[in-house]
Protein backbone atom coordinates (compact mmCIF):
# COMPACT_ATOMS: atom_id res chain seq x y z
CA UNK A 1 0.00 0.00 0.00
CA UNK A 2 2.75 2.20 1.09
CA UNK A 3 4.58 1.51 -2.00
CA UNK A 4 1.94 2.16 -4.20
CA UNK A 5 1.18 5.50 -2.67
CA UNK A 6 4.88 6.73 -3.59
CA UNK A 7 4.36 6.41 -7.33
CA UNK A 8 1.09 8.01 -7.46
CA UNK A 9 0.99 11.41 -9.32
CA UNK A 10 0.25 14.16 -7.16
CA UNK A 11 -1.70 17.33 -8.45
CA UNK A 12 0.13 21.30 -7.77
CA UNK A 13 -2.73 21.01 -5.26
CA UNK A 14 -1.58 18.15 -3.05
CA UNK A 15 -0.54 20.35 -0.31
CA UNK A 16 -3.80 22.39 -0.17
CA UNK A 17 -6.09 19.11 -0.47
CA UNK A 18 -4.08 18.02 2.90
CA UNK A 19 -4.20 21.40 4.43
CA UNK A 20 -8.04 21.30 4.16
CA UNK A 21 -8.67 17.86 5.61
CA UNK A 22 -8.86 16.16 2.30
CA UNK A 23 -9.34 12.78 2.27
CA UNK A 24 -6.64 11.07 -0.48
CA UNK A 25 -7.18 7.79 -2.43
CA UNK A 26 -5.85 6.65 -5.79
CA UNK A 27 -7.76 7.43 -8.38
CA UNK A 28 -6.18 6.58 -12.41
CA UNK A 29 -2.85 6.86 -11.47
CA UNK A 30 -3.07 10.03 -9.59
CA UNK A 31 -3.48 10.29 -5.53
CA UNK A 32 -6.83 12.87 -5.43
CA UNK A 33 -9.11 13.68 -2.77
CA UNK A 34 -12.25 12.22 -2.79
CA UNK A 35 -13.86 14.13 -0.18
CA UNK A 36 -13.31 17.01 2.29
CA UNK A 37 -16.09 17.76 5.15
CA UNK A 38 -18.20 14.77 3.75
CA UNK A 39 -19.79 14.09 0.32
CA UNK A 40 -23.03 15.28 0.99
CA UNK A 41 -22.50 18.50 2.01
CA UNK A 42 -20.10 19.48 -0.76
CA UNK A 43 -22.80 18.48 -3.08
CA UNK A 44 -24.83 20.03 -1.31
CA UNK A 45 -22.73 22.93 -1.54
CA UNK A 46 -22.12 22.89 -5.20
CA UNK A 47 -26.47 22.38 -5.43
CA UNK A 48 -26.66 25.89 -3.83
CA UNK A 49 -23.62 27.86 -3.56
CA UNK A 50 -20.12 27.25 -5.12
CA UNK A 51 -17.80 24.31 -5.23
CA UNK A 52 -14.22 23.87 -6.40
CA UNK A 53 -12.49 21.00 -8.35
CA UNK A 54 -9.13 20.47 -8.36
CA UNK A 55 -9.40 18.20 -11.71
CA UNK A 56 -5.68 18.56 -12.84
CA UNK A 57 -5.17 14.80 -13.41
CA UNK A 58 -7.12 15.68 -15.95
CA UNK A 59 -5.07 15.59 -19.24
CA UNK A 60 -5.17 18.07 -22.44
CA UNK A 61 -3.93 17.36 -25.79
CA UNK A 62 -3.31 20.91 -28.19
CA UNK A 63 -3.77 20.45 -31.79
CA UNK A 64 -2.72 22.99 -34.32
CA UNK A 65 -2.03 23.48 -37.88
CA UNK A 66 -3.35 24.29 -41.20
CA UNK A 67 -5.26 20.97 -41.05
CA UNK A 68 -6.42 20.51 -37.90
CA UNK A 69 -10.05 21.19 -38.38
CA UNK A 70 -10.47 18.93 -40.53
CA UNK A 71 -7.97 15.94 -38.79
CA UNK A 72 -10.22 16.54 -35.66
CA UNK A 73 -13.56 16.41 -37.48
CA UNK A 74 -11.43 12.33 -38.78
CA UNK A 75 -11.11 11.55 -35.33
CA UNK A 76 -13.80 13.22 -33.08
CA UNK A 77 -17.65 12.02 -33.27
CA UNK A 78 -19.36 15.41 -33.09
CA UNK A 79 -19.23 18.30 -36.04
CA UNK A 80 -16.22 20.17 -35.68
CA UNK A 81 -16.96 22.19 -38.76
CA UNK A 82 -19.40 23.53 -36.62
CA UNK A 83 -17.07 24.72 -33.61
CA UNK A 84 -16.36 28.27 -33.70
CA UNK A 85 -13.36 30.09 -32.35
CA UNK A 86 -14.43 30.39 -28.34
CA UNK A 87 -16.75 27.81 -28.41
CA UNK A 88 -16.52 24.66 -26.28
CA UNK A 89 -18.11 20.86 -27.76
CA UNK A 90 -18.47 17.93 -26.33
CA UNK A 91 -17.40 14.31 -28.67
CA UNK A 92 -16.42 10.64 -28.62
CA UNK A 93 -13.37 9.40 -29.90
CA UNK A 94 -14.33 6.06 -31.20
CA UNK A 95 -12.37 3.02 -32.92
CA UNK A 96 -13.19 1.82 -36.11
CA UNK A 97 -15.77 -0.67 -34.78
CA UNK A 98 -17.31 2.58 -32.92
CA UNK A 99 -16.52 1.13 -29.21
CA UNK A 100 -15.70 4.15 -27.00
CA UNK A 101 -12.66 5.42 -26.15
CA UNK A 102 -13.28 8.97 -24.25
CA UNK A 103 -14.95 11.06 -24.28
CA UNK A 104 -14.00 14.27 -24.40
CA UNK A 105 -14.43 18.23 -24.74
CA UNK A 106 -12.71 20.21 -27.30
CA UNK A 107 -12.61 24.27 -27.12
CA UNK A 108 -11.33 25.88 -30.61
CA UNK A 109 -8.91 28.46 -28.74
CA UNK A 110 -7.93 29.88 -32.31
CA UNK A 111 -8.71 29.36 -35.74
CA UNK A 112 -6.11 26.62 -36.34
CA UNK A 113 -5.80 25.30 -32.59
CA UNK A 114 -7.68 23.75 -30.22
CA UNK A 115 -7.75 21.90 -26.97
CA UNK A 116 -9.01 18.84 -26.24
CA UNK A 117 -9.62 17.64 -22.33
CA UNK A 118 -9.52 13.70 -21.99
CA UNK A 119 -10.11 11.70 -18.86
CA UNK A 120 -6.76 10.82 -16.90
CA UNK A 121 -7.22 7.28 -17.18
CA UNK A 122 -7.10 7.75 -20.83
CA UNK A 123 -4.91 10.35 -21.54
CA UNK A 124 -1.80 8.18 -22.40
CA UNK A 125 -4.08 6.46 -24.92
CA UNK A 126 -5.71 9.20 -26.38
CA UNK A 127 -2.59 10.83 -26.93
CA UNK A 128 -1.19 7.97 -28.86
CA UNK A 129 -4.05 7.31 -30.98
CA UNK A 130 -4.62 11.18 -31.90
CA UNK A 131 -0.32 11.46 -32.90
CA UNK A 132 -0.97 8.43 -34.81
CA UNK A 133 -3.85 9.21 -37.06
CA UNK A 134 -2.43 13.21 -36.84
CA UNK A 135 0.58 11.82 -39.39
CA UNK A 136 -1.64 11.67 -42.39
CA UNK A 137 -2.74 15.53 -41.79
CA UNK A 138 -0.70 18.81 -41.24
CA UNK A 139 -1.72 19.16 -37.48
CA UNK A 140 1.05 19.20 -34.56
CA UNK A 141 -0.37 17.26 -31.82
CA UNK A 142 0.64 18.03 -28.62
CA UNK A 143 0.23 16.12 -24.84
CA UNK A 144 0.21 19.50 -22.88
CA UNK A 145 -0.85 17.37 -20.25
CA UNK A 146 1.90 18.54 -17.93
CA UNK A 147 1.10 22.54 -18.41
CA UNK A 148 -1.99 22.64 -16.99
CA UNK A 149 -3.42 22.77 -13.81
CA UNK A 150 -7.65 22.63 -14.37
CA UNK A 151 -10.15 23.51 -11.70
CA UNK A 152 -13.92 23.61 -12.07
CA UNK A 153 -15.92 26.33 -9.97
CA UNK A 154 -19.19 25.46 -10.07
CA UNK A 155 -22.63 25.72 -8.84
CA UNK A 156 -25.36 28.84 -8.73
CA UNK A 157 -22.76 31.09 -7.12
CA UNK A 158 -19.82 29.97 -8.87
CA UNK A 159 -20.11 33.18 -11.66
CA UNK A 160 -20.65 35.79 -9.67
CA UNK A 161 -17.82 34.46 -7.19
CA UNK A 162 -15.51 34.28 -10.24
CA UNK A 163 -16.12 38.04 -11.55
CA UNK A 164 -15.09 39.60 -8.08
CA UNK A 165 -11.72 37.40 -9.09
CA UNK A 166 -12.02 38.32 -12.58
CA UNK A 167 -9.72 40.74 -14.69
CA UNK A 168 -11.93 40.24 -18.15
CA UNK A 169 -15.23 38.89 -18.98
CA UNK A 170 -16.77 35.34 -17.98
CA UNK A 171 -17.27 33.41 -21.43
CA UNK A 172 -20.91 32.33 -21.57
CA UNK A 173 -22.08 28.49 -21.15
CA UNK A 174 -20.12 26.59 -23.81
CA UNK A 175 -17.83 28.86 -24.57
CA UNK A 176 -14.21 29.88 -23.97
CA UNK A 177 -11.95 32.52 -23.51
CA UNK A 178 -8.92 33.81 -21.88
CA UNK A 179 -8.70 35.94 -18.89
CA UNK A 180 -6.49 36.95 -15.75
CA UNK A 181 -8.19 35.01 -12.31
CA UNK A 182 -6.58 36.31 -9.53
CA UNK A 183 -3.83 37.62 -11.18
CA UNK A 184 -3.32 34.05 -12.88
CA UNK A 185 -3.75 33.30 -16.54
CA UNK A 186 -6.32 31.03 -17.63
CA UNK A 187 -8.16 29.85 -20.29
CA UNK A 188 -11.88 30.24 -18.67
CA UNK A 189 -14.18 27.31 -19.86
CA UNK A 190 -17.93 27.74 -19.70
CA UNK A 191 -18.14 24.18 -18.73
CA UNK A 192 -18.61 21.46 -16.35
CA UNK A 193 -19.77 17.99 -14.90
CA UNK A 194 -22.13 18.61 -12.28
CA UNK A 195 -25.53 20.30 -14.14
CA UNK A 196 -24.52 23.36 -12.26
CA UNK A 197 -23.54 27.10 -14.10
CA UNK A 198 -19.66 27.55 -13.63
CA UNK A 199 -16.76 27.51 -15.20
CA UNK A 200 -13.68 25.39 -15.22
CA UNK A 201 -10.20 27.43 -15.32
CA UNK A 202 -6.82 25.77 -16.80
CA UNK A 203 -3.71 27.48 -15.85
CA UNK A 204 0.33 26.59 -15.60
CA UNK A 205 0.60 24.44 -12.69
CA UNK A 206 2.44 27.75 -10.53
CA UNK A 207 -0.43 29.28 -11.09
CA UNK A 208 -2.89 26.62 -9.46
CA UNK A 209 -2.34 27.39 -5.38
CA UNK A 210 -3.30 31.45 -6.13
CA UNK A 211 -6.42 30.50 -7.49
CA UNK A 212 -7.43 27.55 -5.24
CA UNK A 213 -6.57 30.28 -2.07
CA UNK A 214 -8.78 32.97 -3.92
CA UNK A 215 -11.46 31.26 -4.34
CA UNK A 216 -12.11 29.08 -1.70
CA UNK A 217 -10.92 31.88 1.00
CA UNK A 218 -14.16 33.69 -0.92
CA UNK A 219 -16.36 31.22 -0.04
CA UNK A 220 -16.05 28.48 -2.80
CA UNK A 221 -16.38 24.79 -0.95
CA UNK A 222 -13.56 22.26 -1.95
CA UNK A 223 -14.85 19.62 -3.35
CA UNK A 224 -13.67 16.16 -3.89
CA UNK A 225 -14.78 13.26 -6.48
CA UNK A 226 -17.19 11.79 -4.28
CA UNK A 227 -19.76 14.83 -4.83
CA UNK A 228 -18.14 15.26 -8.47
CA UNK A 229 -19.49 11.52 -8.73
CA UNK A 230 -22.81 11.77 -6.65
CA UNK A 231 -23.51 15.26 -8.72
CA UNK A 232 -22.76 13.86 -12.38
CA UNK A 233 -24.49 10.79 -11.45
CA UNK A 234 -27.96 12.83 -10.91
CA UNK A 235 -27.93 14.38 -14.29
CA UNK A 236 -26.52 11.66 -15.94
CA UNK A 237 -23.65 12.56 -17.50
CA UNK A 238 -21.46 9.61 -18.03
CA UNK A 239 -18.67 8.75 -16.23
CA UNK A 240 -16.01 6.57 -18.91
CA UNK A 241 -15.31 3.42 -17.09
CA UNK A 242 -18.69 2.90 -16.16
CA UNK A 243 -21.39 4.16 -18.27
CA UNK A 244 -18.99 3.78 -21.58
CA UNK A 245 -16.49 1.91 -22.35
CA UNK A 246 -14.13 0.08 -25.59
CA UNK A 247 -17.00 -2.65 -25.24
CA UNK A 248 -19.57 -0.08 -25.38
CA UNK A 249 -20.91 2.20 -28.17
CA UNK A 250 -22.05 5.78 -28.05
CA UNK A 251 -25.01 5.32 -29.51
CA UNK A 252 -26.35 2.41 -27.04
CA UNK A 253 -24.79 4.33 -24.20
CA UNK A 254 -27.45 7.49 -25.49
CA UNK A 255 -24.64 9.98 -26.75
CA UNK A 256 -26.23 9.44 -30.60
CA UNK A 257 -26.61 13.33 -30.30
CA UNK A 258 -22.71 13.98 -30.11
CA UNK A 259 -22.56 11.76 -32.88
CA UNK A 260 -22.64 13.27 -36.40
CA UNK A 261 -22.36 10.31 -38.75
CA UNK A 262 -22.28 12.29 -41.77
CA UNK A 263 -19.05 13.82 -40.55
CA UNK A 264 -17.08 10.46 -41.91
CA UNK A 265 -15.13 10.07 -38.25
CA UNK A 266 -13.25 7.32 -37.47
CA UNK A 267 -16.22 4.74 -36.16
CA UNK A 268 -19.02 6.55 -37.86
CA UNK A 269 -19.11 3.53 -40.74
CA UNK A 270 -20.21 1.13 -37.58
CA UNK A 271 -22.12 3.07 -35.71
CA UNK A 272 -24.80 3.63 -38.83
CA UNK A 273 -25.20 0.06 -38.67
CA UNK A 274 -26.01 0.03 -34.77
CA UNK A 275 -29.20 -1.26 -34.10
CA UNK A 276 -28.71 -1.08 -30.02
CA UNK A 277 -29.65 -4.20 -28.54
CA UNK A 278 -29.23 -2.83 -24.96
CA UNK A 279 -29.53 1.18 -24.17
CA UNK A 280 -28.36 3.33 -21.23
CA UNK A 281 -30.82 4.15 -18.79
CA UNK A 282 -31.19 6.35 -15.62
CA UNK A 283 -33.47 4.32 -13.02
CA UNK A 284 -34.60 5.48 -9.37
CA UNK A 285 -34.97 3.27 -6.50
CA UNK A 286 -38.89 3.55 -5.14
CA UNK A 287 -37.34 2.02 -2.23
CA UNK A 288 -34.75 1.43 0.09
CA UNK A 289 -31.33 0.96 -1.25
CA UNK A 290 -28.70 1.64 -3.08
CA UNK A 291 -27.09 0.67 -6.20
CA UNK A 292 -23.53 -0.07 -7.08
CA UNK A 293 -21.65 -0.77 -10.60
CA UNK A 294 -21.99 -3.98 -11.53
CA UNK A 295 -25.29 -4.96 -9.59
CA UNK A 296 -27.45 -6.90 -11.78
CA UNK A 297 -31.01 -5.63 -13.56
CA UNK A 298 -34.22 -7.55 -13.65
CA UNK A 299 -37.27 -7.05 -14.97
CA UNK A 300 -39.96 -9.06 -14.89
CA UNK A 301 -37.64 -11.26 -12.19
CA UNK A 302 -35.52 -12.04 -14.80
CA UNK A 303 -31.65 -11.27 -15.42
CA UNK A 304 -31.90 -8.34 -18.29
CA UNK A 305 -29.27 -6.16 -17.90
CA UNK A 306 -26.61 -4.36 -14.87
CA UNK A 307 -25.83 -1.27 -13.52
CA UNK A 308 -22.91 0.93 -14.65
CA UNK A 309 -23.24 3.68 -12.23
CA UNK A 310 -25.09 3.88 -8.60
CA UNK A 311 -25.08 5.89 -5.83
CA UNK A 312 -27.53 7.34 -3.09
CA UNK A 313 -29.23 10.96 -4.57
CA UNK A 314 -27.82 13.46 -1.91
CA UNK A 315 -30.76 15.35 -3.47
CA UNK A 316 -33.64 13.32 -4.03
CA UNK A 317 -32.84 10.99 -0.80
CA UNK A 318 -32.97 7.90 -2.78
CA UNK A 319 -30.54 5.49 -4.84
CA UNK A 320 -30.35 6.26 -8.24
CA UNK A 321 -27.97 5.07 -11.31
CA UNK A 322 -27.84 4.38 -15.03
CA UNK A 323 -27.79 0.76 -16.27
CA UNK A 324 -27.81 -0.91 -19.53
CA UNK A 325 -30.93 -2.29 -20.29
CA UNK A 326 -32.62 -4.32 -23.31
CA UNK A 327 -33.67 -1.35 -25.75
CA UNK A 328 -37.69 -2.50 -25.63
CA UNK A 329 -37.30 -1.69 -21.97
CA UNK A 330 -36.27 1.82 -21.88
CA UNK A 331 -39.46 3.62 -21.57
CA UNK A 332 -39.72 5.58 -17.99
CA UNK A 333 -41.64 4.46 -15.81
CA UNK A 334 -41.13 0.91 -16.44
CA UNK A 335 -40.21 -0.96 -13.39
CA UNK A 336 -37.28 -2.70 -13.20
CA UNK A 337 -35.27 -4.28 -10.25
CA UNK A 338 -31.70 -4.27 -9.06
CA UNK A 339 -30.08 -7.15 -7.32
CA UNK A 340 -27.94 -5.44 -4.76
CA UNK A 341 -26.01 -8.26 -3.18
CA UNK A 342 -28.83 -10.92 -3.02
CA UNK A 343 -31.31 -8.53 -2.25
CA UNK A 344 -33.71 -7.23 -5.01
CA UNK A 345 -34.48 -3.43 -4.94
CA UNK A 346 -37.34 -2.20 -6.90
CA UNK A 347 -36.25 0.57 -9.30
CA UNK A 348 -37.91 2.47 -12.02
CA UNK A 349 -36.49 3.97 -15.46
CA UNK A 350 -36.63 7.45 -15.19
CA UNK A 351 -36.12 10.01 -17.85
CA UNK A 352 -32.90 12.05 -18.04
CA UNK A 353 -31.83 14.04 -15.95
CA UNK A 354 -32.65 12.72 -12.64
CA UNK A 355 -32.55 15.97 -11.03
CA UNK A 356 -33.86 19.02 -12.32
CA UNK A 357 -33.70 21.88 -10.43
CA UNK A 358 -36.99 23.98 -9.53
CA UNK A 359 -37.13 27.30 -11.40
CA UNK B 1 -18.68 13.94 13.29
CA UNK B 2 -17.70 12.79 16.88
CA UNK B 3 -14.03 12.97 18.48
CA UNK B 4 -11.92 9.40 18.43
CA UNK B 5 -12.75 7.58 20.91
CA UNK B 6 -12.67 3.84 22.32
CA UNK B 7 -14.75 3.56 25.94
CA UNK B 8 -12.84 1.38 28.30
CA UNK B 9 -16.20 -0.27 28.89
CA UNK B 10 -16.63 -2.05 25.45
CA UNK B 11 -15.16 -4.64 23.70
CA UNK B 12 -13.62 -4.54 20.58
CA UNK B 13 -13.35 -7.21 17.60
CA UNK B 14 -10.74 -6.52 15.09
CA UNK B 15 -13.10 -6.01 12.28
CA UNK B 16 -13.79 -2.60 14.09
CA UNK B 17 -16.68 -3.60 16.09
CA UNK B 18 -18.23 -3.03 19.28
CA UNK B 19 -19.91 -4.70 21.89
CA UNK B 20 -21.44 -3.50 25.00
CA UNK B 21 -22.13 -6.25 27.09
CA UNK B 22 -24.94 -6.78 30.29
CA UNK B 23 -25.68 -9.37 31.86
CA UNK B 24 -26.63 -12.34 29.22
CA UNK B 25 -27.22 -9.72 26.16
CA UNK B 26 -25.05 -7.45 24.66
CA UNK B 27 -25.27 -4.28 22.14
CA UNK B 28 -23.01 -4.42 18.96
CA UNK B 29 -22.02 -1.18 16.73
CA UNK B 30 -19.04 -0.01 14.56
CA UNK B 31 -16.18 1.61 16.31
CA UNK B 32 -14.75 5.30 15.55
CA UNK B 33 -12.34 4.09 13.38
CA UNK B 34 -15.41 1.95 11.21
CA UNK B 35 -17.06 4.92 10.97
CA UNK B 36 -14.07 7.28 9.53
CA UNK B 37 -12.97 5.03 7.33
CA UNK B 38 -16.25 4.68 5.34
CA UNK B 39 -17.24 8.17 5.60
CA UNK B 40 -20.63 9.37 6.02
CA UNK B 41 -23.17 6.87 6.32
CA UNK B 42 -26.09 7.09 4.43
CA UNK B 43 -27.56 3.78 4.44
CA UNK B 44 -27.96 1.47 7.18
CA UNK B 45 -29.74 -2.43 6.27
CA UNK B 46 -30.69 -4.00 9.75
CA UNK B 47 -31.50 -7.54 10.05
CA UNK B 48 -34.01 -8.85 11.24
CA UNK B 49 -34.99 -9.33 15.05
CA UNK B 50 -34.89 -12.96 15.70
CA UNK B 51 -32.12 -13.81 13.27
CA UNK B 52 -28.77 -15.34 14.97
CA UNK B 53 -25.39 -13.54 14.93
CA UNK B 54 -22.57 -15.75 14.34
CA UNK B 55 -18.89 -14.75 15.74
CA UNK B 56 -16.53 -13.38 13.41
CA UNK B 57 -19.37 -13.53 10.54
CA UNK B 58 -21.24 -10.38 8.74
CA UNK B 59 -24.59 -9.80 9.86
CA UNK B 60 -25.39 -6.62 8.33
CA UNK B 61 -24.02 -3.96 6.18
CA UNK B 62 -23.72 -0.09 6.32
CA UNK B 63 -23.22 2.33 3.56
CA UNK B 64 -21.60 5.84 2.74
CA UNK B 65 -22.25 7.27 -0.32
CA UNK B 66 -18.90 5.75 -2.25
CA UNK B 67 -18.62 2.69 -0.24
CA UNK B 68 -20.65 -0.77 1.36
CA UNK B 69 -19.30 -1.93 4.56
CA UNK B 70 -19.66 -5.37 5.76
CA UNK B 71 -20.48 -5.64 9.76
CA UNK B 72 -19.44 -8.31 11.81
CA UNK B 73 -20.51 -10.31 14.85
CA UNK B 74 -18.21 -10.04 18.20
CA UNK B 75 -20.46 -12.27 19.51
CA UNK B 76 -22.87 -14.94 18.67
CA UNK B 77 -26.52 -14.96 19.69
CA UNK B 78 -30.09 -13.91 18.74
CA UNK B 79 -31.01 -10.75 17.55
CA UNK B 80 -33.67 -9.30 19.61
CA UNK B 81 -33.99 -5.76 19.01
CA UNK B 82 -32.27 -3.24 15.80
CA UNK B 83 -31.90 0.78 16.68
CA UNK B 84 -34.91 1.60 14.19
CA UNK B 85 -33.52 5.19 14.90
CA UNK B 86 -31.10 4.45 11.86
CA UNK B 87 -33.96 3.16 9.26
CA UNK B 88 -36.82 3.52 7.14
CA UNK B 89 -37.87 6.70 5.59
CA UNK B 90 -37.24 9.15 8.21
CA UNK B 91 -34.27 7.02 9.60
CA UNK B 92 -30.96 9.41 10.53
CA UNK B 93 -28.09 6.79 9.83
CA UNK B 94 -25.74 9.14 10.25
CA UNK B 95 -26.16 9.27 13.77
CA UNK B 96 -23.15 6.15 13.26
CA UNK B 97 -21.26 8.98 12.47
CA UNK B 98 -22.29 11.41 15.79
CA UNK B 99 -22.31 8.96 18.69
CA UNK B 100 -20.93 5.25 17.40
CA UNK B 101 -21.16 4.47 21.06
CA UNK B 102 -24.24 5.80 22.25
CA UNK B 103 -27.32 6.76 19.39
CA UNK B 104 -25.83 5.16 16.60
CA UNK B 105 -25.64 1.48 18.03
CA UNK B 106 -26.68 -1.05 15.49
CA UNK B 107 -28.47 -4.13 16.80
CA UNK B 108 -29.05 -5.82 20.48
CA UNK B 109 -28.34 -9.68 20.94
CA UNK B 110 -29.15 -12.51 23.31
CA UNK B 111 -25.67 -14.13 23.48
CA UNK B 112 -25.74 -17.90 23.42
CA UNK B 113 -21.93 -18.51 24.28
CA UNK B 114 -21.18 -15.81 26.54
CA UNK B 115 -17.45 -17.36 26.59
CA UNK B 116 -16.71 -16.18 23.63
CA UNK B 117 -15.76 -12.43 25.14
CA UNK B 118 -12.51 -13.85 26.36
CA UNK B 119 -11.33 -13.90 22.38
CA UNK B 120 -12.36 -9.74 22.08
CA UNK B 121 -10.22 -6.80 22.28
CA UNK B 122 -9.99 -4.60 25.55
CA UNK B 123 -10.05 -0.83 24.12
CA UNK B 124 -5.86 -0.79 24.95
CA UNK B 125 -5.28 -3.78 22.63
CA UNK B 126 -7.66 -2.60 19.97
CA UNK B 127 -5.99 0.61 20.38
CA UNK B 128 -2.64 -1.57 19.64
CA UNK B 129 -4.23 -2.91 16.98
CA UNK B 130 -4.99 0.22 14.88
CA UNK B 131 -1.72 1.70 15.52
CA UNK B 132 0.31 -1.06 13.57
CA UNK B 133 -2.34 -1.57 11.28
Amino acid sequence: MAAATETLLRTPLHARHRAAGGRLVPFAGWEMPVEYAGIRVEHLAVRTEAGLFDVSHMGQVETSGPDAERFLQRVLSNDVGRLEEGRAQYSVLCRDDGGALDDLFTYRTAPDRYLTVTNAANHGRDFAWLSDHGRDFDVTVRDVAADHAMLALQGPAARTLLDRHLDGEAPARMRVATARVAGVDCLVCGTGYTGEDGVELLCAPDGAEALWDALTSDGATPAGLGARDTLRLEVCFHLYGNDLSEERDPVSAGLGWACKLDTDFIGSEALRRVKPAERLVPFAFTGPGIPRPGNPVLVEGEPAGVVTSGTLSPCLGTGIGMAYVPAEVTGPGTPIEVDVRDRRRPAEVRDKPLYQKED
Amino acid sequence: MADESYPEELLYHAEHDWARIEGDEATFGITWYAQDTLGEVVFFDPPETGKQTSKDQSYAEVESVKAVSDVYAPLSGEIVAVNERLTGDDGQPEKINEDPYGEGWLVRVKLSDPSERDALLDAAAYKDLLETS
